[in-house]
């Protein structure tokens, strides 16, 4: 939030989730920015009021009232007069905005409203952003019709919480557009999302939507280290809503490591994707989220996998099963050796025996990572895998050569027997 | 056309009421290779996809079914019936040896013990392979049909008891140290593999599909086999039993055109299974 004028007049008090999303000190900032900003409108109210007396919305709504009234051009350049009323800017005359035209009859070519004249501070932003050169008019592009915009708690604002995702979505769901610009097709996915179902579904205005992690205007790619979509500023993004989760996470080896500058380390998006987001506890997140965490830890991976938990969890249906963070735990991870841990050796009986009750000490010498072909790490079990593979080849090998053989000799008789009959069933 | 089928007909009457038929296997025999076998088959078709549950046929088949859990209920559900057979077997071996007396048991011809001339018949059977020497003799039970009971007995405890082990994991914990229960999976799985790739193509082809007996050897299904079959098969217990004139005693009714019908469907579908499973198997390998 970038301290607008009158649409952002009302939104801390209507809009609980900018509440927690902001500390302290940054909300007194807004709301100074605010101020200085409805001042400034008010100013611009000032400036052109004077000449404005002279055409007031009545002489204009005289013509342009006519919805079927058209430019040159064939645009369409009809106002709704109620809703135009009503709408956010339905006090102003309408040269507040179309200030070049002075007087009637006007010329019949216009300039382009000029928004920045009064929203100076989302036009500055916009000028370093990501939407900086789209060729389309960059406000009524998200803001939608000039004359229905709305404040962005109303729901007929083009960007109310839960209209934002269809806002952006009219070009970033576009795959000609994705394609064009080298973007992900990721409104699908955003929808299909956590977010996007508590959104849509249950309407939840908490519910983080596109400009909850991206921003409005100020809106940077990701690999700029400005954007908060920045790999390293992922976890302050996320941790603006999730600032429990943020907390444990920082504490964690991985917070830890990112903090410290270590950007192979994994934040909230490595894990859960950045659109496609997940219930955890849901079924595919399960079976998805094991070789997101051995794409750094191969070793531990493939020892995982000789296991009898990645046999039972790789079937799926029953995605019980331990997987990493089960186990290690999700967001504050840390080494065993830390007695915090829940892989830490105290504490082990608690861990294992979440799902395995009754397990004892000796249950938990169990190892869950135990690699059969490390003579030096598991010889126990190096040698009971060398002597069952041992009896394996062996008895197979004998019986092999034993059948063939047999085979051989069998249908050897069996042709020599039949000639001797006289190739009778021969 | 109707003249020559009814002939055909006649004569093939004739050939079976000239054929004598005796009994090899008891109905608690073949109940006991029934239910060894339908177990085995579904404890492969549920372990196979947990032995290679990164393959794409293992998660077709597990989602055909509801998923892992249904696969481990099931092969559970195999398991426990198939303990329950075998501890049927282990206690009447011990009934009959130790309360009724009965001889035979642990040494002899009947005997399932291997002796010297299981060995003989070993080296003799690899000579007449290689032309050097005359087809063994075979008793009423030769050294691979000894090596597939005892295979499969060692299997039953081997298998068994590692599967318990990881099944009941904290009780065993109390007998067994931390490392033995990484080692259970090891031992499990690899004998198990041992046991589906050994069944699936060794025992199916030196008893059903070598060419004595293609494509399929109905004896464990029906209990009786012709005389013919008998004195090629077995020339030694033919002989034995002749000699002490207890021939007679073995004399059964040829099994009905039902009950061999009945017969191929069950072994044709069990070794279609075995043969399917042996192939995804080997898929993961190859």
């Amino acid at each position: 939030m970038t301290g607008g004028c009158l649409l952002d007049r009302s939104t801390p008090a209507a809009n609980p989730a900018k509440e927690h999303r902001h500390d302290a000190a940054k909300w007194i900032g807004a709301c100074m920015k605010t101020a200085s900003s409805i001042k400034l409108a008010l100013g611009a109210l000032l400036a052109v009021a004077a000449p404005s007396l002279a055409l007031a919305q009545t002489d204009c709504l005289a013509c342009h009232g006519d919805m079927t009234l058209q430019d040159a051009s064939g645009h369409s350049v009809g106002v709704e007069a109620h809703t135009f009323a009503a709408s956010l800017h339905g006090s102003l005359q309408c040269t507040a905005c179309h200030t070049t035209i002075k007087e009637y009859p006007h010329p019949d070519k216009v300039t382009p409203v000029e928004c920045q004249n009064c929203h100076a501070d989302q036009a500055s932003g916009l000028a370093d952003s990501v939407h900086a050169k789209a060729s389309e008019h960059p406000c009524i592009s998200c803001h939608g019709n000039a004359h229905a915009i709305f404040p962005k708690d109303d729901p007929r604002s083009a960007v109310y919480p839960l209209n934002i995702p269809r806002t952006c979505g009219s070009c970033h769901s576009d795959a000609a557009l994705a394609k064009k610009y080298g973007l992900a097709n990721v409104y699908s996915f955003y929808m299909d999302s956590i977010h996007g179902f508590a959104l849509s579904r249950e309407g939840l205005l908490v519910a983080a939507n596109c400009q909850s992690c991206h921003g409005s205007h100020h809106i940077l790619r990701h690999t700029n280290p400005l954007s908060s979509t920045y790999k390293a500023n992922i976890p302050k993004t996320c941790g603006s809503c999730h600032a429990g989760i943020a907390a444990g996470y920082a504490f964690g080896v991985h917070g830890k490591a990112v903090a410290s500058g270590n950007l192979k380390a994994p934040v909230c998006t490595d894990c859960h994707t950045a659109h496609a987001i997940l219930q955890p506890t849901e079924a595919a997140f399960r079976m998805q989220s094991t070789p997101i965490c051995g794409s750094c830890h191969q070793d531990k991976l493939s020892t995982y996998r000789d296991t009898f938990h990645s046999q039972l969890g790789g079937l799926g249906g029953y995605v019980q099963t331990a997987r990493c963070w089960d186990c290690h735990g999700a967001h504050g991870i840390l080494p065993a050796s830390d007695p915090r841990s829940p892989v830490n050796q105290a504490n082990l009986v608690k861990t294992c025996g979440r799902c395995h009750p009754g397990a004892n000490l000796s249950f938990v010498q169990y190892q869950p990572h135990a690699n059969a072909r490390d003579r030096k790490l598991n010889p126990a079990l190096y040698f009971v895998r060398l002597f069952m593979n041992l009896l394996l080849i062996g008895t197979l090998t004998f019986f092999v050569i034993h059948t063939i053989l047999w085979l051989i000799r069998s249908r050897y008789n069996q042709i020599k027997t039949r000639s001797a009959e006289g190739g009778k069933n021969g | 056309m109707a003249d020559l089928e009814q002939a055909a007909a006649e004569s093939w009457e004739h050939e079976e009421k000239e054929m004598r038929h005796f009994l090899r296997f008891t109905r608690a025999q073949r109940l006991l290779h029934a239910t060894l076998f339908t177990t085995f088959l579904g404890l492969a078709a549920t372990g196979l996809p947990m032995r290679f549950s990164e393959s794409v046929w293992a998660r077709a088949l597990a989602s055909g079914v509801g998923g892992f859990g249904a696969i481990l209920a099931f092969h559970k559900l195999c398991a426990v019936v198939l303990t329950l057979a075998f501890l049927i077997h282990v206690r009447d071996i011990f009934t009959r040896a130790f309360i009724h007396r009965e001889k035979g048991i642990f040494w002899g011809a009947n005997s399932m013990v291997a002796n010297w001339k299981d060995v003989k018949d070993l080296f003799g059977h690899f000579r007449w392979f290689l032309g050097l020497g005359p087809r063994p003799q075979f008793d009423r039970y030769s050294y691979w049909e000894k090596f597939d009971y005892w295979a499969v007995f060692w299997g039953m405890v081997v298998i068994g008891f590692s599967g318990y082990a990881m099944w009941f994991a904290p009780f065993f914990a109390h007998f067994l140290p931390g490392w033995a229960l990484n080692a259970v999976l090891v031992i499990h799985s690899e004998e198990g593999l041992l046991a589906i790739l050994f069944i699936f193509s060794i025992h199916f082809v030196n008893t059903h599909l070598r060419p004595d007996s293609f494509p399929m050897d109905l004896v464990i299904f029906t209990g009786i086999e012709s005389e013919e079959e008998f004195k090629n098969r077995r020339p030694k217990e033919y002989q034995r039993l002749m000699a002490e004139g207890k021939l007679e005693a073995r004399l059964a009714e040829a099994p009905g055109i039902w009950q061999l019908n009945f017969s191929r469907v069950v072994g044709f579908t069990a070794v279609a299974i075995g043969l399917l499973l042996l192939v995804l198997t080997l898929s993961a390998y190859f």
